[in-house]
């Protein structure tokens, strides 16, 4: 499977990244597989408050629907606008341009319970078994 | 310890590994969903040509001097008026008009085949074997058949050549039994997707050198590989019932809005007593084709509200790749059942306005021949 190793994942098929304080968070690569083609991301709007492993979004594909997980609790402090008119950027992209929303934890330690690449991939090994 | 059921797999799984496929247990087989995305491939079947492996579907074999009465007097669609080449969809309903499947009934010169739903097979059979009388034979063949379905505006092309010209000329829903692509087959021009197109029927033994050669004769054409997610999306654009979502035991054929296979003139059928009363009563809830704007994407069993009051359920739901909008079917009740009408599909909390619609949601197919099914 192979997951970089620059971003942490939680049980959900959610990652994150750390930079300045500010954790940018996805879905995997493994999630767009299982959804398929994604045709519309719900997203929060900046400001929004969100509570560790609450529904923070939606995202559609032609097949399935299913609710997007917040990895840690904070403020939303960015959303990725171009999802709105291109939201296959996803599935083409799902660590980097495919990127949904930008949070300001309330505790930066949070992060670091966060899964790593290895032990998420066994996870999913698990889940795929 | 836990009990494993293993999946079964049709005869071409090999080649969907090989080719990447995502696959998920489809009523017990190992079925390919996606090979490189559900859009593309659904897309490919529209303005060219795709191939579907379809093997999970069950084939029941039925012979003897009864055989024509017993088929006749099974199902609710006219399996008399069938000539020899002609094939047929008909619902299969219980005494009380309930759906037991939705099948199609060949017609060959000494014998039938009664094609149905892999989540219906053993169900299907029991049922028919209880109804099946003395010196008629009926016997499951699901396993001695593959089954490939080569769908699109350049089937024919892909075919041509490697099949008898004559089934090139076949009319929709006409088959022969002849060579093709070095096996013996039944050649079929029917399908789930609105386009032009064959259904290959023949021995699993066969199986590898059949593929083969549609791959091969279609690769000039376009033609790629398309799995049950398209296959899903194709069907709903064109308003096709998919058994167990939009239809099951409990819906009868006049509410799925498929009064035109249901002959009520025949003197008998397993369930006319119930739609003839069904039909003197009038139906109190009407499957319908839903359309919405936005992209929230309505799915199976989200509930339909008008003014506040639960109406019906979404029984179908998909972005439809060829018109880029969210559509569905949902059954709502009969007085709401109006063209125009916007009733509204719950997701979660969120209240979906959606626009009561004509089926087929999609109209510019090259199955110029397609009806209701």
């Amino acid at each position: 499977l192979g997951f970089p190793d620059d971003v942490r994942y939680t049980a959900e098929h959610e990652w994150g990244r750390l930079e300045n304080g500010v954790v940018t968070v996805g879905i995997t690569s493994y999630a767009t597989e299982q959804l398929g083609d994604i045709v519309f991301v719900e997203l929060p709007d900046a400001g929004k408050r969100l509570e560790a492993m609450k529904p923070f979004g939606v995202v559609e594909a032609v097949k399935t629907v299913s609710d997007l997980y917040a990895p840690l609790s904070g403020e939303v402090v960015d959303v990725n606008a171009t999802l709105s008119d291109n939201p296959a950027l996803v599935n083409q992209e799902p660590f980097g341009e495919g990127w949904m929303i930008r949070i300001r934890p309330d505790r930066a330690e949070d992060f670091q319970k966060m899964m790593s690449n290895v032990d998420y991939e066994k996870h999913v090994e698990e889940q795929h078994a | 310890v836990q009990p494993v059921t293993a999946l079964k797999r049709t005869p071409f799984y090999d080649f969907h590994r090989s080719a990447g496929a995502r696959l998920v247990d489809f009523a017990g087989f190992e079925m390919p969903v996606r090979y490189t995305g559900d859009v593309r491939e659904h897309q490919c079947v529209r303005n060219a040509v795709g191939l579907f492996d379809i093997s999970h579907m069950g084939e029941f074999l039925v012979r003897g001097d009864g055989a024509l009465a017993f088929l006749d007097r099974a199902v609710t669609n006219d399996v008399a008026s069938l000539a020899v080449g002609q094939a047929l969809y008909s619902p299969l309903c219980r005494a009380d008009g309930g759906i037991v499947d939705d099948l199609l009934v060949y017609r060959a010169a000494d014998h039938f085949m009664v094609v149905v739903n892999a989540s219906n097979i053993a169900k299907d059979f029991a049922w028919l074997r209880d109804q099946c009388p003395p010196g008629v034979e009926l016997v499951d063949r699901s396993d001695e058949f593959a089954l490939l379905a080569v769908q699109g505006p350049r089937a024919a092309e892909v075919l041509r050549g490697h099949v008898p010209d004559a089934a090139l000329e076949l009319g929709f829903y006409r088959f022969l039994i002849g060579r093709g692509f070095g096996a013996d087959m039944v050649i079929s021009r029917t399908g789930y997707t609105g386009e032009d197109g064959f259904e290959l029927y023949f021995h699993p033994r066969d199986a590898v050198a059949v593929w083969t050669g549609v791959v091969e004769a279609g690769a000039p054409h376009g033609l790629e590989l398309v799995g049950l997610g398209a296959r899903d999306t194709l069907r709903l654009e064109m308003g096709y019932m998919l058994y167990g979502n939009d239809i099951d035991d409990t819906t009868s054929p006049l509410e799925a809005g498929l009064g035109w296979t249901v002959k009520l003139a025949k003197p008998d059928f397993v369930g006319r007593a119930a739609l003839v009363r069904q039909k003197e009563q009038g139906l109190t809830r009407r499957l319908v084709g839903i359309s919405l704007d936005g992209r929230r994407v309505p799915r199976h069993d989200m509930p339909l509200e008008s003014a506040g009051a639960a109406v019906g359920r979404v029984t179908s739901g998909t972005f439809s790749p060829s018109l880029e909008r969210p559509i569905g079917m949902a059954y709502v009740e009969s007085g709401l059942a109006k063209l125009g009408h916007i009733v509204e599909v719950r997701a979660g909390e969120t209240r979906l306005p959606a626009t009561i619609v004509k089926r087929p949601f999609w109209t510019k197919g090259s199955n110029r021949g397609a009806s209701a099914s």
